[in-house]
Formats: structure tokens, sequence, C-alpha cells
């Protein structure tokens, strides 16, 4: 590991992915994840990489299905509107089983929304977004060190399941300054006999490639896949878990959410609370089985998220409603404050009495 | 004459799913010859669009990928900037090029996107079923022009060769036709040219192919020839529409 160094963490994105070995990186302008773009637009060609401003944000995720099926290490980024335009190019790369990496710095919405911080695209990134059978590996970091650690990690899980993934993070966490430190050699590259490099004329020609007319095989092609996401579930889950073993009241979110609720975590020990928080590192895989043990000891949930109430969906389902689970949330470009989540611990544990 | 008939080694042996008269067979047949006499099928990455022509991820020998409708040239710019030594081209129907893929095409001739695009004007969507498409020209009848195509409400035809030429970014653009041997051998000689173009590192490079969809247009093979040199080629005047190189060849 090198020293550590002050970084937002919007670059610290953009330093992790060369980092990682990254050299292709296509994009389209949004706020608040422009200086991923303008990072790799000064980086990218003093280090013999590529770095294109696409047309849209349609095109960069086709410019990445085309670097990625030529079996390069490729990114893009982009904000929630944009991500709704990429979704299509997600769609038919998990079709296509190609390998990349898709930041979304999400901020408020639907429509325009607005350009402060939201993980109102919770629902959008764990659940498709675009058409069809298929998941996204979807990763969630808290802070800016673990911002350049899942962007490294999340290239190599991709190239791993062939498939894509997306690094969700939002827009406080882009912006925000912190120490990090970067490591000094990139993850292997996963073999890529699949990729299309050029037949050379010694061997039969690849076809990359998410057409079947045939009902059958498709089928066969989803199911295939879907074996595949079912080791990814048994494998790839990540999350922290913070003061659970003995708690009555457990606090769940991701991100920038789970920064605050572990100072509300810390208010309500105070106050003689038995609190703790899990915070889901892989929203896709979620921690289904540790989120549902917790909840043979912990006797109530409380789901905190910069959204309408999307993650409590999978708080829920994990614990399939076996304890009660209440929503605290702030939306639109709002953040909950450590106040507004210590009491909602504390009404949650009132209730346990 | 019988060589005439050798498959060329860049197209694959299986069979094509093509209608009888059906333009896209021929100019198969004349990008995979091109590619043949350039030697260049070991390092050529080819781009599938939608439309009728999707399968031709099966047909060239060449290591393909199929892309989203319209997406193809963004693809294609992908793979050209992950490994530019690879000959890198797309094939794609003008509901695909010049509908939903308008951007995508115009972004990557304004670049002068290292890149070979095959453009085949039918004048209609054909694997949809035969409906309006950007190029059906004024007046045409289709499923979803059934009364003609009317000028005053839907507007008029995309000239693509005439528009991409007045980019800056497009090296060489030319529209041929396959209605008769002598506009064939035209043809295989604009499409050589714009690969050899690529390899040349010249920039973008495009053909477009005015071509025949018989059975959406309701008529014959032999009828959609006269058809098309009656109606498209009035209005689609063939030619080399831009070459930067040209006093240079
Ligand atoms: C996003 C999307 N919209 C619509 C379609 C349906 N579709 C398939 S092919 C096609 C038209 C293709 O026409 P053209 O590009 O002219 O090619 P041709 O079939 O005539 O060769 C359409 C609209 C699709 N596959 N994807
Ligand atoms: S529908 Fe038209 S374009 Fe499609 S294969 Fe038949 S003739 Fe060719």
């Amino acid at each position: 590991m090198a020293e550590k160094v002050l970084m937002k963490g919007n670059e610290a994105i953009a330093e992790a992915a060369i980092a990682a070995g990254c050299r292709h990186y296509f994009g389209y302008p949004i706020t608040p994840q422009t200086e991923i773009a303008a990072y790799m637009a000064k980086r990218m060609p003093k280090i013999g990489g590529v770095f294109l401003q696409a047309e849209s944000e349609v095109s960069a995720v086709n410019m990445v299905i085309g670097a990625a099926s030529a079996g390069v290490r490729v990114m893009t980024s982009s904000s929630s509107p944009g991500i709704s335009l990429k979704s299509e190019g997600l769609s038919y790369m998990a079709g296509c089983d190609l390998p990349a990496l898709i930041v979304n710095v999400q901020r408020g919405g639907p429509g325009l929304g607005g350009i402060q911080p939201s993980q109102s695209d919770y629902f959008q990134a764990t659940r498709g977004g675009g058409h069809g059978d298929y998941h996204m590996l979807v990763l969630a970091p808290n802070s800016v060190q673990e911002m350049a650690q899942l962007t490294i990690q999340g290239f190599a899980l991709a190239e791993k399941y062939r498939m894509p993934c997306m690094l969700l993070a939002d827009g406080t966490m882009g912006q925000m300054m912190e120490p990090v430190e970067l490591p000094d050699s990139a993850p292997e590259m996963a073999e890529k006999p699949w990729a299309l490099t050029g037949t050379g004329l010694s061997r039969k020609h690849n076809i990359i490639n998410s057409l079947s007319l045939t009902p059958d095989e498709l089928e066969r092609w989803n199911i295939d896949r879907y074996a595949r996401y079912a080791k990814v579930e048994a494998d790839e889950v990540m999350y922290e878990e913070y003061l659970t073993e003995d708690a009555d009241v457990c606090v769940v979110g991701y991100g920038i959410a789970a920064r605050v609720a572990r100072n509300a975590v810390n208010a309500a020990r105070a106050k003689g609370i038995k609190a703790g928080m899990f915070r889901p590192i892989t929203l896709w895989p979620f921690p289904k089985a540790a989120l549902n043990k917790l909840a043979t000891t912990c006797r109530a949930f409380i789901s905190v998220e910069l959204s309408m109430g999307q993650l409590i969906e999978d708080v829920e389902l994990a614990i399939r409603c076996s304890r009660p689970v209440t929503l605290c949330n702030r939306t639109g470009g709002m953040i909950p404050s450590p106040e507004q989540v210590l009491a909602s611990i504390e009404e949650a544990a009132a209730k346990l009495n | 004459m019988a060589v005439v008939f050798e498959r060329p080694h860049a197209l694959t042996d299986v069979p094509m799913h093509y209608c009888p008269g059906c333009g896209h067979g021929i100019i198969h047949r004349l990008v995979a010859e091109a590619i043949d006499s350039l030697g260049i099928e070991g390092k050529t990455i080819g781009v599938a669009s939608v439309g009728c022509s999707v399968f031709s991820y099966n047909y060239f020998n060449t290591d393909m990928v199929q892309a989203a409708h319209g997406r193809a040239p963004a693809v294609a710019t992908g793979v050209k900037r992950a490994n530019p030594e690879n000959v890198v081209f797309t094939y794609q129907g003008d509901g695909d090029l010049a509908a939903i893929g308008t951007a995508e095409t115009v972004h990557a001739a304004a670049r002068g996107e290292n890149i070979t695009i095959i453009f085949v004007n039918n004048a209609i969507y054909g694997m949809t079923g035969g409906q309006m498409a950007p190029t059906s020209l004024p007046g045409q009848i289709t499923q979803t022009s059934p009364y003609g195509r009317d000028v005053n409400t839907v507007g008029y035809p995309v000239k693509v060769s005439e528009m991409l030429s007045q980019l800056d970014g497009a090296a060489y653009i030319e529209r041929v036709a396959i209605n008769n041997t002598k506009n064939i051998r035209a043809a295989a000689k604009a499409i050589k040219k714009a690969f050899t173009y690529q390899t040349e590192g010249k920039g973008f490079t495009l053909i477009e192919v005015v071509s025949t969809c018989p059975t959406n247009w309701g008529l014959t093979p032999e009828k959609a020839m006269g058809w098309l040199e009656e109606n498209m080629l009035p209005y689609y005047p063939l030619g080399v529409y831009k070459d930067k190189y040209a006093d240079k060849n």
C-alpha cells in the first residue's frame, strides 16, 4: 500500500480505477459526478489510456459494451438521470455476459429531480433498471477509502462473474474529502477467451450476443446465468455489523445513511438503549441470511435511507417480516440527522417494553 | 464464371435467412469479398445491428458483437478504441441508423471515428414487417403510412450521405446500389475503398447501399429492382458525397 492522500470521493473512484488497471473511460457530464470524468480526461492521455466524452449516456454505455467486448477493463460513471439512459445498455451487458464497472453517484429524483445527494435509485440498481431477467453486482461504499477499494474490487468481481457491477454512491460521498490509501498493484485480469480481438484466422469467430428467438434456448441461457448469480449470492455477500450482538433495535442503512446511523446508535447506547447497526455493503447480493440471523435476537429494525422506502423492502424480505420494521428517511436531496434516527430508535425501543 | 459463386472466406457456411431477392445477401457478399481481398479477416470485428441483418453475426466469419437498436456506431467506437489495430465495421439498416441511431451515427462521423459503416437503405423497416422508415419515400405506402407517406405530417426522408458529408470528421461517404452488375461492381469498389481507408487510419467511412425489400414492398424480386430504379435512385442519387483524400489517391 502506498501512503495516504486526502481525496474527494469522486476523485478516489477515478484514481482507484486507474490503479485497478482500467484504461478506458466513456462518460457524459452530469452533476454530482462530473469530477470523475474531469479526472479521467486529465489522467488517461498521460498513461496511454482512453477518455472519451460521448454524445449521451446511451452512447457512453454502448462504448463501454464495445470495449468490454474487446476484452479491456472499462468503466463509465453518471448520476441518476444518466443511469436511466444507461439502463438499456446494462440489460444488454447482462444479456451478453460482459464485465464493466458503472458508477452511480445518486442525486434526487424522479425526473430531472435535484443535484443533492439521494439513495432513491435503490430499486433501479437492485431490481434491474433495464428489461429482462438479470442482476448486477451492486456495491455501496460508505467512506472515501471504501469508494476506492470497492472500485477495484468491482472490476475484479465483474470479470470473475462476467456481469456488470455498479458502484452505488451518492452526492455527499462524491464530494466528501477523506484520506485514502491506494494499492500498488492491480487485480489480475481474468482470462477472456470470449473477447473479440480478431480470429487471427486461427480460431472460430467469437460472437457476443443476447438474442435468441428460440424460447427454450433463451430460457436455458437465463437459467445458466441465474446459476452463476446463485454462486455470487453464496460467495460474495459483504456487510458490516456494529454493536449488533446484544442489540434490541437494529438500524439498517448503507452508504451515507449508515454514517448517520452509526452516530445515532452511539447516542442511543449513551442513553442506555441497546441499539446496533447493520450495513449492507453489497446491495445485490443483499446480505439476507446475515440479517435474518440477526432477527433471531434483535427485536426491531429501522431502515434509514435517503429515499421514500426502498431499502426497507429488502429488510422486510430478508427477515421475512418476523420483526417490526420502521422507516426513518428523508428524500429529494435531504439527509436524515442523527437526532432523527435517534428519535426513531427511541420510538422503536419504547414499543418493545 | 463459376468462380463468382464461390463463397468468400469471410462468410460462414451458415445458410442465410433472407427472403428471395433481398439485397442483404448480396451486400454481405460484397463486404466479405472486400475483407478477403484486403486479407483483414483475422483482425476484423463486425457489429451487427437490430433489423433483418441482426443474424449477420452468424454469417460473417469475423469476430462479431450484436448491438442494441441504433447503437452500433457507439459499440464500434468502444471496440475500436480498445484495440485500434482491429478493423471495425457496423452493418445497419435505415431504421437502425437514421431513426433510433441518428445521434450515434452523426457523432461517430463527427469524431472521425476510424470505423466503417455499411448502411443498407431499403426505405422500410424490414424485420418488423414493413413500417415507415426515415428513408421511406414521399407517398410510399407502408404499414404505418397506409395512405402513403404524407410529408406534411411526417416530414421528409433523411438523406444520410448528403447529411453526413457536411461533417468535417467524415473521410469518405459514397452512395451505391445493387440493382445491376455495373452498380454492384461500383458498390464492391466503394466498400473495399472504405475498408482500405480504415486500415490507413483515414477516419470515418460510410457506404450507403440502396437496396431492396421485395417482401415488405409487396413486389416480386424483379419488380422490386424496377421499383428501386424508378423511385429510389432519383431521390437518392448515387455517387461520392465526400472523399477527403480524393486528390491523394
Ligand atoms: C429499442 C427497440 N425498439 C424497437 C425494436 C423493434 N425493431 C426491430 S428491427 C426494427 C426496424 C429495423 O429496420 P431497419 O433498420 O430499416 O432494418 P431492416 O430490417 O429493414 O433491414 C425495429 C423497429 C427493437 N428491437 N428495439
Ligand atoms: S423482410 Fe425485406 S429486408 Fe428483411 S429479409 Fe425479407 S426482403 Fe430482406
